[in-house]
């Protein structure tokens, strides 16, 4: 169990510059009172943020990925549950891959 | 800003434990992402204790796996430090979004709340203002809960990378993205969210073909998607 001083600078610094992404933007929200159209753009970032994550990986990840996300939001879409909608995106990809000619 | 709900609702014991319960639900898909991390760490030459360090204060995957991809003796104080700000600059917007919740606390639990933020636990909660309920408690009940999967799973993957290394394309490390494309069904409200969510996606992309990493595709994605948004319903808002 060792730590080494510059380890845990560089772990600290990296800690600090996190905690600032995360606190920073609602510390700004609220320290500033926005403008309706910033709280109307609020309402609708969850979703694009997400969207905007997960494009440029699926379009690398190629077609087994897409069939894969496909299972999964089908699933998550028919019994709401969050567990099994997971396993299925997994189990979708991992039976691409393994069936024949594949 | 308590007073909109009453004192009792900005944050209750019982949101807590719905929050625990959320992220029970999808520990399954968190996991394999931990195990990476404690695996990397260790092949990295991180000891247990400045693994456990990294990801315990840190506990924002992606930016541990660049920093250490740019690990080096002395340890790369500046740029593991840089990589951590631009990376979760995705992030703040995350906070900002999660207003309705958090604009009824204060003190360490808004602060000590935030510490913990993560993706997965931002869309749960984000679920849950949509369905109504506000409870600071939710949020954060769902962020430990996350927090302590992550820990021991970082703990597995570095004590026994070695024994169970599988390789990097194995269906099992897609269960992160899995995971997120499942939160998004909660979160989507309907139709008025498919321009929106087309903008964001194609932007991304576009920034993505443009040579530009993390997190340029996200926020590039997730402003001009939420401008699209936020400008549909002013136009609604005007239409007789």
């Amino acid at each position: 169990m060792t730590l080494r001083w510059d380890v845990l600078a560089a772990i600290l610094g990296m800690a600090l510059a996190t905690y600032l992404c995360r606190a920073g933007g609602y510390a700004l929200l609220r320290a500033t009172r926005p403008p309706p159209f910033v709280t109307a753009m609020l309402q609708h970032l969850p979703g694009c943020i997400f969207i905007a994550f997960l494009a440029p990986n699926l379009a690398q990840d190629g077609p087994a990925a897409w069939a894969a996300a496909g299972a999964t939001i089908v699933t998550q879409a028919t019994f709401g549950r969050l567990a099994l909608s997971i396993a299925a995106g997994v189990a979708m990809l991992w039976l691409i891959g393994h069936s024949p000619g594949a | 800003m308590d007073h909109q709900g009453g004192k009792g609702t900005a944050f209750t014991r019982e949101g807590m434990r719905r929050g625990v319960r959320a992220a029970l639900a999808i520990t399954l898909g968190l996991m394999p992402f931990g195990l990476v991390i404690g695996m990397v760490s260790d092949a990295k030459g991180l000891s247990l204790l400045e693994t456990w360090l990294m990801a315990g204060l840190l506990f924002a995957g992606t930016s541990q796996l660049v920093a250490l991809e740019l690990w080096a003796d002395p340890a790369p104080i500046l740029a593991a430090t840089l990589a951590c700000l631009v990376i979760n600059l995705r992030m703040a917007p995350m906070g900002a979004a999660l207003a309705p919740v958090l604009d009824r606390v204060h003190g360490l639990r808004l602060w000590g709340t935030l510490a913990f933020l993560v993706d997965n636990a931002f869309a749960l909660t984000i679920a849950e203002i949509r369905a109504g309920r506000r409870d600071a408690g939710f949020l954060l009940g769902a962020s430990l809960t996350m927090w302590a999967n992550w820990m021991t799973m970082v703990t597995i993957g570095h004590l026994f990378g070695a024994l169970v290394r599988l390789p990097p394309g194995h269906p099992v490390f897609f269960a992160s993205m899995t995971t997120l494309l499942a939160l998004l069904v909660p979160i989507w409200r309907g139709r008025s969210d498919l321009l929106p969510w087309a903008v964001a996606g194609t932007a991304a992309l576009a920034v993505h073909g443009a040579g530009l990493g993390a997190p340029w595709p996200v926020l590039a994605g997730a402003f001009l998607g939420a401008t699209v948004g936020a400008a549909m319903d002013r136009w609604r808002e005007t239409m007789p």
